[in-house]
Formats: C-alpha cells, structure tokens, sequence
C-alpha cells in the first residue's frame, strides 16, 4: 500500500478521534452493563442468549450508524470545506485519497468493535461467571459485523462521491435496510413470475446481502457456524466492498471540484 | 523552459436544471509564464483566475486545451511535487493543530520525518507564526489561517508556488511581510504565480501581468513596459498654495494638498511653467513625466472589445 494512502487512513482516523466519534463507546457502556444487571436480576437460564443478542445487535446498529454518518461525509465534506484542494494539489492521486479514506473509516470501526467486543464478553462473564467453548462463535458473529461494515463504509464512501450527504445517507440505510431482508427478497424473487421474477432477482443480487452476514442468533443459541460460510461471507464482503469503492474512484477520478 | 505553459486551456460548465446551458468559464488561454519570474493573474471577481488555477491543479478538467507545468502535464504526481498551492479563503481541517497539518502536508509531499519536523518550524517561523504550531487550527483568525496556507505552500520547498489571492484577509503588516516573502522565493530562484485584483500588490511585485476579463485574456506584459507610455504630461509640485495664472494659463490641473501645490500640464509647458515658478519665488520640489498606472491599462483593457476596436484609429 502506498504510504500516501497510510497517511491519509491516519488522518481520517484521528478527525474521527477528535470528532469524538468514540465517545458512543460510552453509550454502548451503560447499555450493556444495564441490560446485564437488569437481565442477571429477571432471566432464568437465557441470561447467556439474550445479552449476547443485545450485545451484538447493539455493536452491529452503533456501527451502521457510525459508518455511515461518517462515510457519507468524507468525500463531500471535503469538497464543501475546500480542504481537499490542498491535498489534490500534491502527488496524491484521486484513487489513493478515496481508498485512504476508506481505510481510515474501516480502522475506526475496528477499534470501535473491538472495544464494544471487550465490552461484549464482560457481560458474558459477569451473568454467567464463565466462559464457554461455544463462545467462540461469538468471535465469528462480531468477525462478520465487521464485514458489514466494510461493505457499508464503501457504500457511503460510493455515494459520498457523487450525492450530497443527506442523499448519500437516504440511500446507504435503505441499501441496509433492504439488504438486512435479502433473503426474504430473493424468497419473493423465487416465488414471482414474468418481469416481477426479473426485476426482484436483479434486486435481490445487487442489495448486499446482509442476511448472511448476520449470525446472531444461531451463535446466541450457541450453533455453529461453518467453515463455509466463514469463506464464503469473506469473498463475499470483500469483491461487493471492492465494486463499491471502485465505482467511487471512478466517479470520483471523473468529477470537476467546483 | 518555460515554468508554465498553457495551450488553449478552455473551461466550459453546464448549468441549469437539466445542465443543457452552457457557461463558458474560460475561453481558449494561452499563456507563458518563464522560469523564475513572479507574474501577477490579474481581473476582477469572477474572471476567471481561480478557475484557471484550477485547471492547472486537475481540480477542474478541460473542456479543451491543455497546460504543461516545469515541463510536465498537469495530472503528473512527480510535478506536483515540486509545486505549491494556496487556494483562496483557504480552509483546513480545524481539528489538527498548525504543526499537525504541515506534518500531514509534509508526508503527503513526501517529506521525511526529520525535514519534515526541520521545515515545518522554519516555514511557521516564516510566515510569523512561530509560537502557536501547537494550537488547534479552529481558533485561527482569517488572517492566520492565510498565513499557514502560505507555510504549507513553501513547506516542500518547490520550484514553482500558485497563489490564488494571498493577501486575502491579511492587515496591511501582513500584506508587507507576504510581499517580502514572495521576493524572497524570486532571489532563491523559485516561480511565483498569483492571482489578485489588487493593483497595487501586483505593480509592486510582478515581473509581468496577464490581465483576465470575462474569461477572456485581455493582455500580458511587463509591468515596467505597460507603465511606461507617457502621456506626454509632466506633473510640477511646489511648496506653497499660490497657483499663479499664468500657469493655470497654460491648461494645468492644478491641485492644492496642505503646503503644497500639484500640476499636471503639457510637456510643451515645462519649460514656460518653470520660469513663471522662479519670477514668482516660489520652490519647485519636483519634476516628473507623467506615466500610465498599471491601473490605467487594467482599466483600459477591462473595457468592451467592441469599444476598444472603436477607439483605435
């Protein structure tokens, strides 16, 4: 990776740090260590299933909306404020400040998940007094949340390029929402006929996909998740997150900053 | 070789609701700017002079033409390092303090990170703000902002800094210093490209002009040679408030300011006005032809082109 786009991933990192962007670690804090005492106090035997669904709902929301809230903004906010004028006017070229950005906002989210993933296991640990080996699946689940939002960061970064940031904001939730009910899409897709069978299907296949990507209940019921899907879900996240950055680039290596 | 070149760098934007109407932002430019000079982009708001920086920066792209810059095109990595930009009313990001975004600058520019730390000091120091590198740029004043847009310009060292308006928000002790520093990058041998419509500025400090109108060059020149037409008048000043008559005789404009007297009358009168001066005992201060301003030309050359045609015989 060129250095140029290391340094533009730190930047971004250290606007989000300074932004107090971290600040909803606070949040999600005193949601989950309430939710822990309250469910400690009135569950019998689920405490385990539903901090763990809590948990990890609560890390995959607090991550959409940072992704997206930041993402939407990193291009546009950019061109609005000038600053980018004094960035493009030395040897960066356009692909290496869209990706830099794109890293920047990643490696936030990372150590933002990280943090609530800690979080995540204290809980665990404080209503069951110990671990357990299906545990682990836990990992996996907060392994593809990050995933998710590798493919929303791209997303926002893609509309960024060319749409104003609430635009680009109407437009990332709604590819999450709709994307969150992609299997039901691809369910009707099946089921319809004639242009409504073609038009669902293209539908279906061009949302992300984040029904796959979603695994917390089976990991809160302490199922197993395959290999498979662990292979799958990484190509997949990683070619939409790819197509999604490159159509940033290419608009974005095409538009007159006025 | 030329420090810049520009061939028929043409800007063309589509405006309206359904972008079918065209704005011509630019019309065909071509332009010369040799190694070494400072040359002054002059016009009024809305000519079209940060439109053609941002062109030669690939902010915009070209509807046509194109522009070569220290012998490179414009969209070459290895040329922008050797150039610097200051945008007008430039912003940067507030929550970075002055030392932090000439770091960032610097790394982005390539800089290691010793002459990173050695450079970012001088040129602070530079452009007088050498004991706040440390405070966050969103408590900048307008004036101080400009001044750490002309430190990360220079931060590089390049051989070649564009300057869209920099004494923009400056107070007249600042305007001096930018001067003095834009003379200074001349004597180490650097180009010096800026833009402005303030005359004053650019008569004091450019080589040569090139005057922009409507999108339109009107003009490009040596300062020196586009004020030297004279007018075939000499401007007398002596000490006292008596204007005798018959120096008012010979069709002087004559202007009483405090003790003194000014007189602006045919050169064919010198001589004549002199010798009614000495019969009157009054004390001649000074003698001096008069010669068009660069305000004079900008003027002229910010007239229609159909009026210009018309005037010329």
């Amino acid at each position: 990776m060129s250095a140029r786009i290391v340094h533009i991933a730190a930047n971004t990192f250290r606007e989000a740090v300074r932004d107090r962007v971290l600040y909803n670690l606070i949040a999600f804090a005193l949601l989950l260590s309430g939710a822990a005492i309250l469910v400690g106090q009135i569950s019998i035997d689920i405490e385990r299933l539903v901090v763990i669904n809590l948990g990890l709902t609560a890390v995959s929301l607090f991550g959409i909306v940072i992704a997206i809230f930041i993402g939407i903004g990193l291009v546009s906010k950019e061109i609005e404020k000038r600053t980018l004028y004094t960035v493009l006017s030395r040897p960066v070229r356009r692909w290496e400040f869209i990706v830099g950005k794109f890293f920047g906002l990643t490696g936030t989210l990372f150590v933002n998940t990280f943090f609530m993933s800690i979080g995540v296991f204290g809980a665990l640990l404080y209503v069951s007094h110990q671990f357990q080996k299906a545990d682990g699946w836990v990992l996996v689940a907060l392994y593809f949340i990050i995933l998710e939002f590798v493919i929303v960061t791209a997303l926002a970064l893609l509309f960024s390029s060319f749409s104003s940031p609430l635009l680009s904001a109407v437009f990332a939730f709604a590819l999450f929402v709709i994307g969150s009910f992609s299997e039901d899409l691809r369910g009707f897709a099946a089921m319809a006929h004639g242009v409504t069978h073609w038009l669902a299907t293209c539908a279906a296949y061009l949302v992300p996909n984040f029904s796959a990507l979603n695994v917390i209940s089976s990991v809160a019921h302490q199922q197993p998740v395959s290999g498979q899907l662990i292979l799958y879900n990484t190509a997949y996240a990683l070619i939409y997150a790819v197509m999604a950055l490159s159509g940033a680039v290419v608009i974005f290596e095409h538009r007159n900053l006025k | 070789m030329a420090a810049i070149e520009i061939l028929g760098l043409e800007k063309t934007y589509t405006v309206g609701f359904w972008r079918k109407k065209p704005k011509q932002a630019l019309k065909p430019l071509h332009l010369k700017v040799e190694d070494g000079e400072i040359f002054g982009f002059l016009g009024p708001n809305g000519a079209g002079k940060t439109t053609t920086l941002k062109l030669l920066m690939g902010l915009v792209f070209p509807t046509a033409g194109t522009a070569r810059i220290l012998g490179m095109a414009i969209d070459e990595p290895r040329m922008k390092a050797q150039i610097g930009f200051l945008p007008e009313q430039p912003y940067f990001y507030d929550y970075l303090t002055a030392s932090e975004l000439l770091n960032y600058y610097g790394q982005l520019s390539g800089l290691n990170a010793k002459l990173r730390s050695r450079r970012v000091g001088e040129v602070l120091n530079l452009v007088g703000l050498p004991d706040i590198g440390g405070m966050q740029l969103r408590k900048f004043s307008k004036g101080m902002l400009q001044r750490v847009g002309i430190a990360q310009a220079i931060l590089h060292n390049p051989k070649l800094v564009f300057f869209d308006e920099p004494m923009s928000g400056l107070d007249p002790m600042g305007r001096r210093e930018v001067r003095d520093l834009m003379e200074q990058l001349k004597h180490e041998g650097k180009t010096v490209f800026f833009s402005t419509h303030i005359l004053s500025d650019a008569e004091a400090l450019c080589d040569r002009v090139a005057i922009i109108h409507r999108g339109e060059l009107r003009g490009v020149g040596a300062v020196a040679e586009l004020t030297s037409s004279v007018h075939g008048q000499v401007e007398l000043v002596w000490q006292g408030t008596a204007v005798p008559a018959s120096v008012q005789g010979f069709g002087a404009e004559c202007h009483v300011t405090g003790d003194t007297v000014r007189a602006v009358l045919p050169e064919d009168k010198q001589d004549a006005a002199i010798e009614v001066l000495r019969r009157e005992r009054l004390r001649l201060i000074s003698v001096t032809p008069v010669r068009a301003s660069l305000e004079d030309y900008f003027v002229q050359k910010l007239q229609p082109t159909e009026a210009l045609a018309g005037a010329q015989p």
